[in-house]
C-alpha cells in the first residue's frame, strides 16, 4: 500500500516536488532525499539546534516538522545561503575567530546569528548570548561566536549608516 | 658546513594564530560527517536495547520483525558471535584487573539498561526501527547493582559469577610513611568529594558505516572516531580478517572528546553484520542511544586526608577512590584509568612526600564508563585544591599563600612525584603570579569582602593542575594494547611544487591538520599555502594512534617536524644537481629555492618538480631524486609531558534559590611551545566549559534500579552560551627539551581545571553562611541543602 504523500516546495530557490512518506521529518528529507547534508541532526528532539533552517523566512528546527508540513513553502538551508552570500560576512567572521572546531553545530550557528542581527543588529554581546541559547556547541566555549557575532553586528551597522 | 638553526628560529608559522583552512568547507555545509556518506545498496541498522539494568532473555522472537517490508535481516547476539570473537577489556599493567568477556549483542543477559540486544537491519533507519518494535523478548529481571558503594557486600548479587566478585581493579599507591606524617601534624582536615557520572556529548551522535566486499572480502568503514588504526586493528582481529584487508577512514568528525576512541558493542555489530550481509550497513546512534551507550565518566566518591602544619605546610596525605563503571571494564583502553589517574595526580603540584592512595572500581549495572577528555584529572585537582582551600581556612590562612608554600618550585626541576609521575619543568609559580595579576585577584577579593556587608554572595576559586599529554608506550602499549604510541608523517613534493603531508594523528575540530600544516611548512621552508595535509585513512596515512591525551601537537607535530626536515635535504639535493651546486650552498625559503648567503632565487618549486618527475633525463647519471619522505616519533626520554596550569572562577551565589552565577573564568596555562596561540586558547575555553557544565548541570542520573532517567537533552543539561562566563587565557610558555619543537599538549587542561576553580569558587561564597559543598554538579538543590534551607 502505497501510503505517500506529494509535496511540492522551494528549496534554495529551486521548485522541488517529491512523494515521501508521512512521518518523514523536514531534515531527513532534506539530508536524504534532496542531499542537502549541511543541516545536521544532533537530537531530534528540537533541543541542540543543529538542524536549524528557514521556512518562508522563519528559524524552524527541522527536526521538529514533518516533510509533509513543508507542502507549499520555502525553505533555505546553510547550502542556499552560503550560495546567495548573505552570511558570507558572517562565515568569514567564523573562520577568523575560530569560532567553530568540529562545524556540526556550525550551520544552525550561522542562520541563528544571521537572524539575531537581522531583528537586533545592535545587540550586545549578553543579547548575543541569550539569543544564541538554542544552539549548543560542544566545542568552542562560545566566545569566539559571541565575538564574532558581535563583530559582524557591528560591520553591519557601519555600513547601512 | 654550519648546522642550520632549529626550525623555530628560522622564519616561521609557528606561533602564528592562522586561520584553519578547512573551516570554509564546514562554513559552508560542506563538510562530510559519516553520515553524509552514502554507498550503493546501504541498509541501516537499528537495535533492541535491553529496558532492564540486569535481566535474562528467556526467548527473543523475530519471526514478525523478519516478515515486514523493508527489513533485509534480523540478527540475534548468537548469530553475530559466530563471526566476530568477544573481547575482555583488561591491561596488563594493571595487576590483579579483571572483567568478563563481551560481545557484541548481548548473550542470553542483558547487564545495563540500553545493551544492545538484537539488530534489525533494513533499507532505511525508519524500516529498522519498525523491525525493532516487532521483535518480541521475553524478559526475566534480574536484582541489579546500581550503588557501589555496596557493591562489594557479600549480600550484593555477583554481576559475573566467573569472576567471583563485583571488584573490577584495585590500586594502592604508597610514598613516604604517611602514618608518621600525620602523626606530626599540627592539623588534619578531612572530606569526601561525590563527583556525578558526566557523558561527552558530542554533537554528532557516533556514527559507523561498514561496507564488506564479498568477492575480495575487504571491509572498508567509514566511521566517527578518533583512532583509526586502532579501529583497523581490532576489526582485522575479532571479524577475523587479515589487517591490510580492512580499512578505516575517519572524514569529518563531530566532536570527540574521548567518547569516539572506545569498542562500542553497536559498532562492532554493525561491521559483522556487514561481514554477514555483504551489503554497507551504517549506523547512526540516536540521542537516547547516545546517552545510554556512549561512555559516561566521572562517577567517583572520593575522601581525602590533608595533614598540615599551622603554618600552612603540607605534611601528608591520604585518598580513598571509589568508583563504579559499569558491567564490563570498556575494551581496549579498560575502565581502571580513571581511577588510576585521579590517585597519581592528585598531589602532582605540591612538595607532598608521604601519600597514600587507594582506588576501588567496582562493577555495577549501569552504562560503562571509561576515558572521557581528562581523564581523572578534573576529579584529582577538584579533590586536591578544595583540599588546599579547606586547610587554609581551617588555619586562617590566605588560600594564595598557602599553595605558595606548597609548590613545586622552579629550583627542583626536573623531579618525581611520588606517585611515579616525571616532570622535567613545570611553572606553577609563574602560572600563580600571571593569573593573579590578570585577574586583579586583590581587588576581587576586595569587592567580594565589601558586597557580603550587603548579602551578595561571591567567591573566587582558584585551581592549580598538571595536565598529562603526549603520552608514549607506558600508557597501553606495556599493557599488551595495540594502541600506537608513535605517529608517522609522509610528506610528497608533487611536480607541481606542492606539498601533499599524510599524518597519522586525526582531526575532529581541535585544528590538527592545521597546526601539522604549520610545522611541516616551517620545517620545509614552503609557504602554508602550499601544503594539504591529509588525515584519518588506515590505508593512505602513516601508521599512528590518531587524536586523544592531548599528543596531537607533541608526537604528530615533532614527526611533521622530522619529516619537513628530511624532505627539505632531498628538495635541496635535487635543487644541487639542477643548479651543479652543492646543497649546503643553497636554502629553501618561502617555497623558493635560494642562495643560502645572499638570498637571491636560484629555482622555484614548480621548475624543480617538472625537472625532477619529466625531464630526470636532463640530471648527472648516477643522481636519484628522491621527493618523499616518511618520518616516525615517539617520546622515549619521558612517559608522558606534563603541562600545568591554574584557573580561577568568580561566581556569585543566590542563597535564596540556590542558583550560581559564573562571573568570570580566568586561565593561565604552560603547554610548551604553542603552534597557533588562537587554536590553543579556544581548546582551552571550549574544554573549561566541558568543565564548568560538569561542575555545575551535567549529570546522568540513574534511580535505584538502573533505570536511566536523563535520556534527553532536556534532561542532561549541557552549558549554552548565556549561561557561560566570559573566559580570559593568559600563557607561560616553557618547551619541553626532550624533542626538536618543544610542544605538547593542551586539550584537556580546562577541563583538568575548571570543575576545582567553581567548587571552591562556591565555597568560598559560602564561608560566610558556615556552608560547603562537596557533590557535583554543584545543582541549586545541592547548595540550598548546605545552607539548611532543604533537608
Amino acid at each position: 500500500m502505497d501510503t505517500t504523500v506529494a509535496i511540492e516546495l522551494a528549496v534554495n530557490g529551486t521548485p522541488v516536488g517529491r512523494r515521501v512518506e508521512p512521518r518523514l521529518c523536514l531534515a531527513d528529507f532534506l539530508r536524504y532525499d534532496l542531499e542537502l547534508t549541511g543541516t545536521h541532526v544532533g537530537c531530534e528532539h528540537g533541543v541542540c539546534g543543529a538542524c536549524t533552517v528557514r521556512v518562508d523566512g522563519a528559524l524552524v528546527r527541522a527536526c521538529l516538522m514533518l516533510a509533509v508540513q513543508a507542502d507549499g513553502c520555502r525553505v533555505e538551508t546553510i547550502e542556499g545561503v552560503s550560495g546567495t552570500g548573505e552570511v558570507s560576512d558572517l562565515q568569514q567572521a567564523f573562520a577568523e575567530a575560530n569560532a567553530l572546531q568540529c562545524g556540526f553545530c556550525t550551520p544552525g550557528m550561522l542562520l541563528t546569528a544571521h537572524e539575531i542581527l537581522q531583528r537586533e543588529p545592535g545587540a550586545d554581546p549578553a543579547r548575543i548570548r541569550l539569543a544564541l541559547s538554542g544552539n549548543y556547541c560542544r566545542c568552542t566555549g562560545y566566545q569566539a561566536i559571541v565575538d564574532a557575532v558581535h563583530r559582524v553586528g557591528g560591520a553591519r551597522g557601519r555600513e547601512t549608516r | 658546513m654550519s648546522t642550520p638553526p632549529p626550525v623555530h628560529e628560522r622564519e616561521s608559522y609557528i606561533g602564528q594564530s592562522v586561520v584553519r583552512p578547512q573551516t570554509a568547507r564546514l562554513l559552508a555545509g560542506r563538510g562530510v560527517y559519516t553520515d553524509d556518506v552514502r554507498l550503493p545498496r546501504m541498509t541501516h541498522v537499528a537495535f533492541l536495547r535491553s529496558p532492564h539494568a540486569h535481566a535474562r532473555i528467556r526467548a527473543l522472537d523475530v519471526t514478525a520483525a523478519r516478515a515486514l517490508p523493508g527489513v533485509v535481516a534480523v540478527v540475534t547476539g548468537e548469530e553475530i558471535a559466530r563471526v566476530c570473537d568477544g573481547w575482555v577489556g583488561t591491561l596488563a599493567h594493571f595487576a590483579g584487573m579483571k572483567s568478563a568477556k563481551q560481545f557484541p549483542l548481548a548473550l542470553g543477559r542483558a547487564t545495563w539498561q540500553g545493551e544492545p540486544v538484537a539488530a534489525v537491519v533494513a533499507e532505511t533507519r525508519a524500516l529498522a526501527e519498525d523491525g525493532v518494535a516487532s521483535v518480541r523478548v521475553e524478559w526475566e529481571p534480574l536484582p541489579a547493582v546500581t550503588d557501589a558503594e555496596t557493591a562489594l557486600d557479600p549480600a550484593t548479587p555477583v554481576i559475573h559469577p566467573e569472576l567471583g566478585d563485583n571488584l573490577a581493579f584495585a590500586l594502592d599507591v604508597v610514598a613516604g610513611d604517611v602514618a608518621r606524617a600525620f602523626a606530626e601534624a599540627d592539623l588534619v582536615v578531612r572530606e569526601t568529594f561525590l563527583t556525578g557520572r558526566h557523558t561527552g556529548v558530542t554533537l554528532e551522535p557516533r556514527t559507523i558505516l561498514a561496507d564488506f566486499d564479498p568477492a575480495e572480502r575487504r571491509l572498508t568503514v567509514y566511521h566517527s572516531f578518533q583512532a583509526p588504526h586502532m579501529m583497523q586493528d581490532i576489526l582485522a582481529r575479532h571479524l577475523r580478517l587479515p589487517e591490510h584487508d580492512v580499512r578505516v577512514i575517519c572524514k569529518d568528525v563531530g566532536g570527540s572528546f574521548g567518547i569516539k576512541v572506545h569498542i562500542y558493542p553497536d559498532e562492532m555489530a554493525t561491521c559483522a553484520l556487514a561481514v554477514l550481509l555483504g551489503r554497507p550497513v551504517k549506523f547512526v546512534a540516536d540521542r537516547l542511544e547516545s546517552f545510554q551507550s556512549d561512555i559516561h565518566a566521572r562517577d567517583h566518591r572520593v575522601t581525602a586526608e590533608l595533614a598540615v602544619r599551622r603554618d600552612g605546610t603540607f605534611v601528608g596525605m591520604r585518598l580513598d577512590d571509589l568508583t563504579g563503571i559499569g558491567p564490563y571494564s570498556v575494551y581496549p583502553r579498560t575502565s581502571a584509568v580513571e581511577g588510576n589517574q585521579i590517585a597519581r595526580l592528585a598531589p602532582g603540584v605540591y612538595k607532598l612526600r608521604d601519600y597514600a592512595a587507594a582506588v576501588r572500581v567496582v562493577l555495577q549495572n549501569k552504562t560503562p564508563m571509561c576515558q572521557y577528555r581528562a581523564v581523572g584529572h578534573p576529579i584529582a585537582f577538584a579533590v586536591m585544591e578544595g583540599m588546599v582551600d579547606l586547610a587554609a581556612r581551617e588555619l586562617g590562612l590566605d588560600p594564595v599563600e598557602v599553595r605558595r608554600r606548597n609548590l613545586i618550585t622552579a629550583d627542583m626541576y626536573p623531579c618525581t612525584a611520588p606517585t611515579g609521575y616525571f616532570f622535567e619543568r613545570l611553572s606553577h609559580e609563574e602560572a600563580l603570579d600571571k593569573i593573579l595579576e590578570m585577574s586583579e585577584y586583590a581587588r576581587l577579593c576586595e569587592e567580594r569582602d565589601r558586597l557580603r556587608a550587603r548579602r551578595v554572595y561571591r567567591g573566587l576559586g582558584l585551581c592549580m593542575f598538571i595536565e598529562l599529554t603526549t603520552p608514549g608506550p607506558a600508557f597501553y602499549g606495556i599493557g599488551g594494547a595495540r594502541i600506537s604510541s608513535q605517529d608517522g608523517c609522509t610528506l610528497k613534493l608533487e611536480p607541481t611544487g606542492k606539498v601533499v603531508c599524510l599524518t597519522g594523528v586525526t582531526e575532529q575540530g581541535q585544528g590538527t591538520d592545521t597546526i601539522i600544516a604549520q610545522v611541516v611548512a616551517t620545517a620545509l621552508g614552503v609557504r602554508l599555502e602550499d601544503v594539504r595535509v591529509l588525515t584519518g585513512d588506515t590505508m593512505v596515512t602513516p601508521y599512528g594512534g590518531g587524536t586523544w591525551a592531548s599528543r596531537g601537537a607533541g608526537i604528530g607535530g615533532e614527526a611533521a617536524l622530522l619529516s619537513g626536515k628530511a624532505l627539505r635535504q632531498g628538495i635541496l639535493r635535487v635543487a644541487a644537481a639542477i643548479l651543479a651546486c652543492e646543497p649546503e650552498d643553497l636554502d629553501l625559503r618561502a617555497s623558493r629555492i635560494v642562495d643560502a648567503l645572499t638570498g637571491e632565487v636560484r629555482l622555484d618549486l614548480p621548475e624543480l618538480g617538472r625537472i625532477a618527475y619529466f625531464r630526470p633525463d636532463t640530471l648527472p647519471k648516477d643522481f636519484q631524486a628522491e621527493l618523499a619522505v616518511t618520518r616516525h616519533y615517539v617520546p622515549r626520554h619521558q612517559g608522558f609531558a606534563f603541562t600545568n596550569g591554574v584557573q580561577l572562577s568568580h561566581v556569585e551565589v543566590d542563597v535564596e534559590t540556590g542558583f550560581v552565577r559564573l562571573l568570570k573564568h580566568w586561565v593561565v596555562e604552560d603547554c610548551g611551545r604553542i603552534i597557533n596561540p588562537r587554536l590553543v586558547d579556544e581548546q582551552l575555553r571550549g574544554a573549561i566549559v566541558q568543565g564548568i557544565g560538569a561542575a555545575l548541570w551535567e549529570h546522568c542520573v540513574y534511580d535505584a534500579e538502573g533505570q536511566l532517567l536523563t535520556g534527553t537533552m532536556m534532561d542532561y543539561l549541557v552549558p549554552l552560551a548565556a549561561e557561560t562566563p566570559e573566559i580570559v587565557v593568559g600563557h607561560v610558555e616553557t618547551p619541553t627539551a626532550y624533542s626538536e619543537g618543544g610542544f605538547k599538549g593542551a586539550g584537556e587542561a580546562g577541563t583538568a581545571g575548571a570543575p576545582g576553580a567553581v567548587l571552591n569558587a562556591v565555597n568560598d561564597a559560602l564561608a560566610p553562611l558556615a556552608a560547603r559543598v562537596t557533590t557535583q554538579p554543584i545543582t541549586p538543590e545541592v547548595v540550598l541543602r548546605a545552607l539548611g534551607k532543604l533537608p
